[in-house]
């Protein structure tokens, strides 16, 4: 007679307490890995929401000695001193003028609010006796910066991408790649640094312009960030196209250069689109090089040869300075929204781009 | 079911399958005999791996997958709520088309199964591996570089690792889905001697688009078309005298 | 006509060479002016010692020190967490579930926020919130986590670097072959058992790779600990979380910004970036490789 083994007994389903912990951990770590992006978003924006709401300063213990600490410090850091003494590399940065001042009226408790008509103002002084905060100037500058080392970025990294995509050899295409992304590693503390004591220095030699640390500088340098982005994805773009592609318009009789200008980058359109869409948004958040190659003076002017001053580097220069939770704190946060606002809209354009656009384009071409 | 002479082993009914809406296996009803060789064959798609693969619930890793009908082994339904998988799972051994040796010593290949099962014992684990080894034919050939990687050996070899890793758990049935479609003529040779062998203490069930390695190796064989079961019988009788136009004309080699 | 379209065609080749060679000839150009500027500083006792006479003279060390104590912390939070979610999004989740592309998506967004934000979010975060919080509930107020230090520093860093981790992971586990796991799996093991002994090490390049490409891109950020933790000069070096402490690239931005004699730390300026740039290249470099051999393995 048979014995049979596949019974309800030797089979009855079993808790094993391994398994289930290891679920349920791995589960919660991806649970709290999406939290803590949700409330990047939160964060950053909450610390906003104060300017827009309260009237007076709240008076929780825990702020006010938050604040005596960062707000007057008793024996001031070096680095603070060193700041206030050599901040303006550049003669104009009045910024540091009342800086006691402010700091005593913040203690008085001060009106937070600010207005939208403030925020649009064209002055940028968050530390004086009557502090303003346009952001204007701000945004004059970020948008020049932008501009300019889109105009310099664009054009070479799209150029560069072509020559290796279709003109370059495969021995050479092969090193070129590697060696320009290379320059995606470096820090931008390297870049900016290069751009502050060389290329400053330079570049006024060569154009005679009085200002050392301006708009041109720091767009150049601002470029050199986004020169491995939108070179990657161009290149990448326009290696997705099918060689079908080509090798239909070469047997037309077009030459290889006409092939690539007429035919392939046409079709690649949307990827180089969406690269220098995020080229746009590197430059827009860029800190270092913006801090250390602009001049940082928050003028509105068309003269790209004269100082500015970008969203990201106020941020960067002036939130270590601030007393938590003022109104100066409150607009920083502001501007950290704004940016987070528009990288993150770029971003979407750009994915879109890629995914939709590019995508569809080469698949409805095939079939 | 033809010429019981054997007990069954294995019996599915009206067992249905779905890739998201698409049915892939349509009403199969088949009973499998212990202790013998079973062949499925058919053209590429017909569902005849899928159907192998429902033996041990392989199929259960691809979400999209909807299955109807009933599995039962030994008379019991594999597909109950109640049934562990994992523990089913050690229960019937599996081969796969291409070998899949781990990227470790021929010895950790073997002893990976009863490590798992709580093996510590060092020479309870050379016991099993060794044993193991011996009955996959392979003992040998790799008794001298047990502590080589498994990834030197040849492709015959490795599938032979790969049969010896599957027996290490004591399984009492063998899905082998292609074991030989990857390899040369001698080495497939030796697998099917070594399935022949197999069959005294085994149940095995073997997918195949060998027609050849079917018949010679095969007590029953199943004809599969387009996700359904279109003939099972004795293999002589499927090679010789099928009861369906189809099956003849693929044993012919008409199509597939 | 066909001249024309000869001269036009060397035109659109040359322009497109000489902006790829124009690409590489400034790479070279800042390595070459940097290697020039910082190498007669670039002593061993440079490395070594201490900053001396109000940072005009002496080494980096407490910045080498701090940067190196950073990525540390912050490695023992990113990686961790990096594989975690990774062997989430591939072992036990499927690719169209809503929660799985929703991280997906915010691993994404992370990867391309600018890194200002990322310190806006340790200053409110970390600093304000837990800090502060911590602060209140434990010390009664006394003001010790509700400031800057490394640990707020490394913390907002590794939220940086998550996607890196998170990216190279994936790949890593992508190329460990489906029927391995089957095997396991068919030979009766549990999906975690699976994971532990064929998808782990299967995959323990990538998650190197993974780290060391985020240790490289966090020793080069600035931005993010500019307010969360990041000091100008400090007699000692840091020996507890809720120090502050001193950074290769924030030394970097500080001397030659901000430094009373800007000139004459020009060599020490020079060097330390330079030291800067060989340790994110070294990494880099390594990173690749480990990639290239996992490639291969995912080839044969």
């Amino acid at each position: 007679m048979k014995s049979y083994t596949f019974t309800k007994e030797s089979l009855r389903k079993k808790f094993r307490l391994s398994e289930f912990l290891s679920e349920k951990i791995i589960t919660g770590f991806a649970l709290l890995s999406i939290t803590i992006i949700i409330l990047i978003f939160v964060f950053v924006f909450r610390e906003t929401i104060p300017l827009f709401t309260s009237k007076e300063r709240p008076t929780g213990s825990r702020e006010e000695l938050v604040q005596e600490q960062y707000g007057v410090v008793p024996e001031p850091r070096p680095d603070q001193l060193q700041r206030q003494e050599v901040y303006g590399i550049e003669p104009d940065s009045a910024l540091m003028g009342n800086r006691e001042y402010s700091t005593e009226e913040h203690a008085a408790g001060q009106e937070r609010r600010v207005t939208v008509k403030g925020l649009l103002g064209d002055e940028w002084y968050p530390v004086s006796s009557n502090p303003r905060y346009g952001l204007i100037p701000l945004m004059v500058g970020t948008i020049k910066i932008t501009l300019i080392a889109m105009l310099f970025a664009a054009p070479i990294a799209i150029l560069a991408a072509l020559f290796s995509s279709a003109f370059a050899p495969t021995w050479l295409r092969e090193w070129i790649k590697p060696a320009i992304e290379l320059l995606a590693g470096f820090p931008s503390v390297v870049i900016g640094f290069f751009a502050l004591m060389v290329m400053a220095t330079v570049l006024q030699e060569l154009f005679g312009y009085e200002t050392r640390l301006n708009a041109f500088v720091g767009g150049i340098a601002m470029a050199l960030a986004a020169i491995p982005i939108i070179y990657t994805i161009t290149e990448d773009a326009l290696t997705a196209i099918p060689g079908t592609y080509k090798e239909a318009s070469l047997a037309l009789g077009a030459s290889k250069w006409q092939t690539a200008l007429f035919v392939t980058l046409p079709a690649a359109t949307p990827g180089v689109f969406a690269a220098i869409l995020l080229g746009i948004g590197r430059v827009f958040g860029e800190t270092m090089i913006a801090l250390m190659a602009t001049g940082n003076a928050g003028l509105i002017s068309a003269n790209p040869f004269e100082s500015v001053r970008t969203l990201a580097a106020t941020i960067g220069a002036e939130m270590a300075e601030v007393v938590f939770g003022d109104t100066h704190y409150g607009v920083l946060f502001l501007i950290g929204s704004l940016l987070f606002v528009f990288t993150f809209s770029l971003n979407a354009l750009a994915e879109f781009y890629i995914k939709g656009r590019l995508m569809k384009r080469i698949q409805g071409k095939i079939a | 079911m033809q010429g019981g002479m054997k007990e069954t082993k294995i019996v599915t009914k009206d067992l249905t399958l779905y890739y998201g809406e698409k049915m892939a296996l349509n009403f199969v009803s088949i009973e499998i005999p212990e202790n013998q060789v079973t062949a499925f064959i058919g053209p590429s798609g017909c569902g005849k791996s899928t159907f192998l693969r429902t033996l041990n619930r392989m199929n259960d890793l691809i979400p999209s997958v909807r299955i109807e009908g009933k599995v039962l082994i030994d008379g019991l339904d594999i597909y109950d709520r109640k049934v562990d998988v994992v523990n089913l799972r050690k229960k019937i051994g599996m081969v796969f088309q291409k070998s899949n040796p781990f990227a470790k010593s021929v010895f950790d290949n073997i002893a990976y199964g009863p490590r798992i099962n709580g093996i510590r014992d060092k020479k309870r684990l050379e016991e099993i591996v060794v044993t193991s080894l011996q009955r996959a034919a392979i003992w040998d050939e790799v008794k001298d570089r047990m502590n080589h990687s498994a990834l030197g050996l040849s492709g015959g070899q490795q599938q032979r690792l790969c049969i010896a890793r599957s027996l290490a758990v004591n399984p009492e049935i063998i899905l082998m889905d292609e074991p030989a479609s990857a390899l040369d003529p001698i080495s497939t040779g030796k697998i099917e001697e070594l399935i022949f062998a197999l069959k005294e203490n085994f149940t095995i069930v073997i997918v195949t688009h060998n027609m050849q390695q079917a018949a010679r190796v095969s007590d029953h064989t199943a004809f599969f078309y387009l996700g359904e079961l279109i003939e099972y019988g004795k293999t002589r009788k499927i090679f010789t005298t099928p009861d369906h136009k189809q099956t003849e004309e693929y044993i012919t080699g008409r199509f597939g | 006509m066909s001249r024309r379209n000869n001269i036009t065609g060397a035109v659109v080749v040359g322009a497109s060479a000489f902006s790829a060679i124009a690409i590489i000839a400034i790479i070279i150009v800042i390595l070459v002016v940097i290697v020039i500027g910082g190498k007669d500083r670039m002593t061993w006792e440079f490395i070594t010692a201490f900053p001396e006479n109000g940072m005009t003279e002496g080494g980096i060390f407490p910045a080498i020190y701090g940067t190196a104590l950073m990525v540390i912390i912050m490695s023992v939070a990113a990686v961790p967490f990096g594989t975690i979610t990774a062997l989430y999004l591939t072992e036990y989740t499927s690719e169209k579930s809503i929660f799985a592309q929703t991280i997906r998506f915010a691993v994404r967004t992370l990867a391309t926020v600018p890194s200002i934000i990322f310190g806006l979010f340790g200053l409110g975060f970390f600093i304000k919130f837990v800090g502060g919080e911590m602060d209140s509930v434990f010390l009664g107020g006394q003001l010790k986590w509700g400031q800057p230090n490394i640990l707020w520093a490394s913390l907002t860093m590794s939220l940086l670097t998550l996607p890196v981790v998170i990216v190279s992971v994936e790949e890593a586990i992508r190329t460990v072959p489906r029927e391995l796991l089957e095997a396991s799996l068919a030979l009766g093991a549990t999906k975690w058992q699976t994971i532990r002994k064929v998808v782990i090490p299967g995959s323990i390049s990538g998650i190197l790779t993974g780290t060391i490409l985020a240790i490289s891109r966090g020793a080069g950020e600035v931005a993010p600990i500019l307010f969360t933790g990041a000091a100008y000069y400090l007699a000692t070096l840091p020996t507890s979380l809720s120090d502050q402490f001193m950074n290769l690239g924030y030394h970097i931005y500080i001397m030659s910004t901000q430094s009373a004699d800007v000139d004459g730390t020009m060599p020490i300026q020079f060097a330390t970036t330079l030291v800067l740039l060989l340790l994110t290249f070294l990494l880099n470099f390594i990173a690749i490789l480990i990639r290239a051999r996992i490639r291969r393995k995912a080839i044969v």
